[in-house]
């Protein structure tokens, strides 16, 4: 468990949170796609923390960021696919044409 | 960092099934079960996270996901076409441009991780992380910490008001379809609560105390 190999890990998941963000078409799937790369954005955080910032709390403290930016997202994600499902009844980016109702 | 094989045989079990994982959420036809690969994936960096001596962190990240993850499955069975995935299907768009992105972004990210020269300065186990955790949340970063728990605050509640069935100018619902001809335009912005008095009951307003509740 190398820090290289950690970061390699972090990436990739950043990489498929990339990829699935850009090509998905439905909301959740696409918030499923912004977790992962948050996922791995923390993941790179905690093993920078542990392995090169001697222990400092300052980097705890930024992985604990990241989990209030998730959950913010989430919140936030879920509230407004509601919202849009009641106006235009759209699961769907391709649906959404317009923003106004 | 202890340098055990156990602990690096765990850590590419749980960072390999975390990718793995990873990568099924967008490959499985059924939605419920891409929300629990994800769940997978979470706890597989929450693993790897507790392997890496963060413990508190490693664990709050996999209770919170399970939570999480338990919504977006019950979103998907309420929400989604197809929750089930009882019909093959890819919903994708701009496919080639998204692989192409998360190749690049993987690589860039990758070569930074590789070829960066970060300092190897490992943190000390036997000083507790989660204590020194809880005494930097409560010491010195309490601002920021209590700024994240108002943050926190500031979003349940703009949820609750994107989310509300009722909006600022009535019915959520009324956004779906034109009203019909001849029916009064409701008046937005007015700021008047004379106005939304005069409105409700020809827009057939089934709860008129509402109006008087939104503008005070």
């Amino acid at each position: 468990m190398t820090l290289p190999a950690l970061l390699v890990v972090a990436a990739a998941l950043f990489g498929i949170g990339v990829y699935g963000a850009l090509s998905q078409q439905t909301f959740v799937m696409i918030m499923m796609g912004l977790e992962l790369m948050l996922n791995g954005a923390m993941l790179a955080a905690v093993a920078l923390w542990a392995m090169s910032t001697a222990g400092s709390p300052k980097g705890q403290l930024l992985t604990v960021i990241i989990l209030t930016v998730m959950a913010v997202e989430a919140a936030l994600g879920f509230a407004l696919v509601i919202g849009i499902y009641r106006i235009r009844k759209a699961d769907m980016t391709e649906k959404l044409k317009r923003l106004r109702a | 960092m202890t340098r055990s094989l156990p602990v690096d045989v765990a850590f590419w079990l749980f960072g390999a099934g975390s990718v793995l994982s990873a990568w099924l959420v967008f490959r499985t036809d059924s939605m419920v079960r891409a929300a629990y690969w994800l769940l997978a994936s979470f706890a597989g960096v929450g693993v790897v996270m507790v392997l890496l001596h963060a413990r508190f962190l490693g664990l709050v990240l996999v209770l919170m996901m399970a939570g999480e993850m338990t919504i977006m499955a019950v979103f998907m069975v309420m929400f989604m076409m197809n929750p089930a995935g009882l019909n093959p299907m890819t919903m994708v768009h701009q496919h080639r441009t998204a692989k192409v992105a998360g190749v690049v972004a993987f690589a860039g990210l990758a070569l930074v991780g590789v070829v960066g020269d970060f300092p190897d300065r490992p943190a000390d186990p036997s000083r507790d992380p989660t204590a020194a955790l809880g005494r930097e949340l409560l010491g010195d970063s309490m601002l920021i910490f209590e700024g994240a728990g108002v943050t926190l605050l500031a979003t349940m509640i703009g949820a609750l008001a994107i989310a509300g069935k009722r909006g600022r100018y009535g019915d959520a619902e009324h956004g779906s379809a034109p009203p019909p001809l001849g029916m009064a335009a409701p008046t937005g912005g007015g700021g008047v609560g004379g106005a939304d008095a005069a409105a409700g009951p020809a827009g057939g307003d089934e709860h008129p105390g509402m109006a008087g509740m939104e503008h005070p």
